[in-house]
């Protein structure tokens, strides 16, 4: 008697507390790793700190703030973020569910293609970067002897706000898209081929069965897409660092012309030491970021069956 | 079940934190290990070998980096303490911003710096001294400043090849970018005067005799009008089609040296180590040094610190003195060129009569030796790295057609200030 009783009531307190151990590491690590960084940013953005003097920083409360909306600098890194982040997310996501069509096909060898497309995204960043940096040089590039063959000028990609733009746009959807695209298919793969056998007898073409069944049942996928592709590029920072290597890397261009905010934050960082001044620009980032992925997830949203 | 989870939970936690703080002081067999971190080309690569065989006791492992990442590697390892190689190269253009946090270094008047004090040339000691009398870094090269240019390329747009000859050309910076125009009528289609203006807009800024700070740490560059005059002649040689538009120490600057696309650069005795490693072998004897117009005048030089933080600080100390010592430095500049910042050399035959192969034998040791002689220093203010950039940024404007000469300096001038 005494043992059951014993057990019952170990059993009793393994189904309480036990869940509870099983999450306990995700909390933890996300905690050191994701929750702390957090909040000592914001702490660090009340100050004004010098990034290799820590024991001068003084608590300036919201200045860093203040000043922040009064840099025109910031405001620019903004808007090349933004520009940055249409340009990179909206081909990303067309190209992918074009993509995801097209491999959800009975083609040949499908494997091998549906393996190929998640190749870029396995690549390493920087690798990536210098070569389409060099792809896209001034003298040398293959793009602009590809131009060339056609006639068009030379272009100085890194020169001009709207090239700049575009070769860093074309890094980023190259490598992700394919990402996307498997994300895409896997969903497709689920939607049952009964909808598609209906509408034919209904005599709908392929593109409308596309664009009104496929892309609807996929909305759900779209919406973690859309949020995903803004949460990175959002904060692109690699790409416009590596476009222009040298000692002015982290102004994002001779004007300033590519230059992110995570790029403007990386340059207050870690070129001129105002680590109080770069954790507010963290900050406010963040919040821009939740805001546009608030967007991005209000618009996907309205996609549905008509 | 929940303290096992918990203990689960901590041992991927610590395997977390033990993965990413790695590095350790003491490498096996009893060996102190020692981690050397640089940029560029210091030319230390057969100097270590040497080392290390004298003292068996000691490993030692360098690694290199580009220019700016090396010194914001290490801003970011100095900030988190931990990181920071054993010994850390600086460069002159950020050592002011480093030496304003002196108790990040280990100070090298406490472990017998005081009694080298008398090795390097006076100006050059004091660049690396803490307001307060901290010595943060021994001195290794000073960046005094010479021409170089390509033999070939000048002859076949008639003018002479002779490095004396060549050197007449240009006693002014105006008869340099006039020697420039003469050239760029007869040059070959894709082939410029000079690489870049703001390469030449450093050599002009490091002769003179007031820089962008004036001695109270003040930013003066917006009314400096010698540094303005340099600006707009630069603007003008721009103007006219001399520059490649290739900003120094970039990969399209490197392909440049490849392709020749340009025939002279702005030489600093540390660009002689670079020209070699881009322009490869093939292009030995074509290029040739000579002086540089306007005179003396210095553009870098680097310094060795000893980063608080390392594990082996007075091995580290012992080895940063030798790798500076004269014998060192004299052997540094032979292989790569680096001006040594001791002005015994200057006088040392070996260093004197020394010619450079590569350079089409140029005699660079009287060349260099002259021009550190006449070198006159210029005050370096806290962030003289970071104003030299955007000083290059302006220029690039410039040349990318993105604004005028006036328009880009005035927002130079602004941002600076800023």
């Amino acid at each position: 008697m005494v043992l059951m009783d014993k057990a019952t009531r170990r059993h009793r307190w393994d189904m309480k507390f036990a869940p509870y151990g099983y999450v306990a590491p995700y909390f933890l690590i996300f905690g050191v790793f994701g929750l702390f960084p957090l909040l000592y940013t914001i702490w660090v953005s009340l100050q004004e700190r010098n990034l290799l003097d820590e024991a001068a920083a003084r608590i300036i409360w919201f200045d860093n703030y203040a000043k922040l909306m009064a840099d025109p600098y910031f405001w620019n890194a903004m808007g090349n973020t933004l520009s940055l982040w249409l340009l990179t997310t909206v081909p990303q996501i067309l190209f992918a569910l074009f993509i995801a069509q097209l491999l959800n096909r009975k083609v040949r060898t499908r494997t091998l293609f549906r393996m190929g497309v998640i190749l870029p995204n396995i690549t390493s960043v920087a690798a990536v970067t210098i070569i389409f940096a060099q792809l896209f040089g001034r003298d040398f590039g293959l793009f602009n002897w590809l131009l060339g063959l056609f006639g068009a000028g030379q272009i100085d990609w890194q020169a001009g706000t709207a090239s700049s733009h575009i070769a860093i746009a074309v890094m980023v959807v190259w490598r992700w898209t394919g990402y996307h695209a498997l994300i895409f298919l896997a969903s497709m793969q689920a939607i049952s081929s009964s909808l598609y056998e209906a509408a034919t007898l209904d005599g709908a073409s392929g593109r409308q069965q596309f664009w009104r069944i496929t892309v609807p049942l996929l909305r759900p996928q779209i919406i973690f897409t859309t949020i995903i592709a803004t949460t990175g590029n959002m904060r692109l920072l690699a790409e416009p660092l590596l476009f222009n290597p040298g000692a002015a890397a982290a102004t994002g261009g001779s004007d300033r012309q590519f230059q992110t905010a995570a790029l403007y934050l990386y340059e207050q960082g870690f070129t001129k030491y105002d680590f109080g001044y770069s954790s507010s620009i963290a900050v406010v980032l963040a919040i821009a970021t939740v805001i546009v992925a608030g967007i991005g997830y209000l618009v996907t949203k309205r996609i549905r069956t008509e | 079940m929940r303290p096992k989870a918990l203990a689960l939970g901590c041992a991927a936690l610590a395997t977390a934190l033990v993965l990413s703080g790695c590095g350790s002081g003491t490498a096996s067999g009893g060996k102190t290990k020692l981690t050397i971190g640089l940029f560029g080309n210091f030319g230390y690569a057969e100097l270590l070998k040497e080392y290390a065989a004298a003292h068996p006791d000691v490993e030692i492992s360098d690694r290199t980096a580009s220019y700016s990442d090396h010194h914001k590697n290490l801003a970011a390892h100095l900030a988190t303490s931990s990181g920071a190689a054993d010994i850390e190269a600086v460069d002159t253009g950020y050592i002011n911003q480093f030496k304003a946090t002196p108790d990040k270094f280990v100070d090298l008047n406490t472990k017998g710096g005081d009694q080298l004090k008398d090795r390097w040339l006076p100006w050059k000691w004091e660049g690396s001294l803490s307001k307060d009398g901290k010595q943060i870094g021994y001195g290794t090269d000073v960046g005094g400043l010479a021409i170089c240019y390509r033999r070939d390329l000048l002859q076949n747009a008639g003018l002479p090849a002779d490095r004396d000859q060549v050197a007449a050309l240009w006693p002014t910076w105006q008869d340099f970018m006039a020697a420039g125009k003469k050239f760029q009528e007869k040059a070959p289609e894709g082939v410029k005067w000079f690489d870049g203006g703001p390469t030449v807009l450093n050599a002009i800024v490091g002769q003179a005799s007031v820089g962008y700070y004036d001695k109270t740490d003040k930013i003066v560059v917006g009314d400096n009008k010698e540094i303005k005059a340099g600006w707009d002649l630069v603007v003008d040689g721009v103007n006219s089609g001399l520059s490649a538009k290739l900003l120094y120490s970039t990969p399209v600057w490197n392909t440049g040296f490849k392709q020749g696309q340009f025939a002279t650069v702005t030489c600093p005795a540390w660009q002689m180590a670079k020209i070699k490693d881009q322009a490869g072998p093939e292009a030995a004897g074509k290029w040739d040094v000579t002086s540089v117009p306007g005179g003396g005048g210095n553009w870098g030089g680097s310094y060795l610190t000893v980063p608080k933080s390392g594990k082996n600080v007075d091995k580290a100390v012992e080895l940063a003195a030798w790798l500076t010592a004269p014998e060192q430095q004299a052997k540094v500049f032979k292989s790569a060129g680096l001006l040594p910042s001791i002005p015994k050399l200057y006088e040392d035959p070996s260093i004197v009569e020394y010619k450079n192969p590569y350079f089409n034998d140029a005699p660079i040791g009287k060349l260099f030796t002259d021009a550190a002689k006449k070198l006159n220093p210029q005050y370096q203010g806290p962030k003289a790295g970071d104003i030299q950039t955007a000083i290059g940024n302006a220029m690039q404007r410039v040349e990318q057609g993105k604004q005028n000469g006036q328009d880009s300096w005035n927002q130079f001038v602004g941002d600076v200030q800023k």
